[in-house]
């Protein structure tokens, strides 16, 4: 798997649907185009929901992954 | 000499709209999403706060013109009995409002429906509504209050919470739910 250089980590681990993308929403804001965010959620809806939001905002979805009950989204900024 | 002009309903022309809106989804044509909230209703209030501020998150602009019932969630808090006459006063006696005191449209058992339904969002870290219109407000959510509905209920401009829209009316939301990509009657 690759490794990324992550530019903000944001935790969303115990919420539910729709603060996992409001969280990566609100902390896109404060990075620049091309940085990669880490996303950290244990909501298992938020891996279609993740996919649908980078279609709809046109970020890229660089890896969706789960490890256990942790899902893992790194998204570049577009 | 002129007429008497109308100065009221002069905000809601889309090119107005500009507060908090994410920048880097400015410069293309922004999809629109329009609700008209109806219902101060908990059961329908909360999805209309998870979509709203989701099309927000996701570069949407979204609106929400709030209407008849659906005015009385956006009532501040320490707001307790709004209106100036008693109709008004004993209506807001009997609803009260506040994003803090919604009920169930159904099995609202004196409170107990949403009481329950609370607890059970602290437990399954569901977001509250007051923290989902908060994520919405910051998300630049524009919500539009219903003039009417305003002197219906005695609801004053101060009565309502901070970072609402100017109020406005039924031509105004048809206007933007014509321009919008989707709208919805929640």
């Amino acid at each position: 798997m690759p490794v990324y250089e992550i530019a903000m980590l944001i935790d969303a681990r115990g919420l539910t649907c729709p603060m996992p993308i409001v969280k990566a929403a609100q902390g896109m804001r404060s990075v620049q185009s091309g940085d990669i965010v880490e996303v950290l959620a244990t909501d298992p809806g938020a891996v279609p929901d993740f996919e649908a939001w980078a279609r709809t905002t046109g970020h890229t979805l660089l890896e969706s992954s789960s490890d256990a009950s942790t899902y893992r989204f790194v998204i570049r900024h577009k | 000499m002129t007429t008497a002009t109308i100065d009221r309903p002069k905000a809601v022309e889309p090119q107005s709209i500009e507060r908090a809106g994410p920048a880097d989804e400015a410069a293309v044509a922004t999809r629109q999403l329009v609700i008209i909230s109806w219902s101060g209703e908990l059961d329908r209030v909360w999805p209309m706060l998870i979509l709203s501020s989701t099309a927000a998150a996701s570069g949407l602009q979204a609106r929400v013109f709030v209407t008849f019932w659906g005015l009385l969630p956006f009532v501040r808090d320490g707001v307790r009995i709004t209106g100036e006459n008693w109709m008004q006063r004993m209506l807001a006696g009997i609803q009260r409002p506040g994003i803090d005191h919604l009920k169930l449209s159904k099995m609202n058992f004196l409170g107990m429906g949403p009481w329950m339904m609370r607890r059970l969002s602290r437990q399954y870290g569901v977001a509250s509504p007051r923290e989902l219109l908060g994520a919405a407000q910051a998300l630049g959510v524009e919500f539009v209050p219903c003039q009417m509905t305003m002197d219906l209920l005695g609801i004053s401009r101060e009565d309502l919470i901070d970072g609402m829209g100017e109020p406005a009316g039924a031509a105004t939301a048809i206007g933007i739910m014509t321009e919008a990509d989707a709208s919805l009657f929640i």
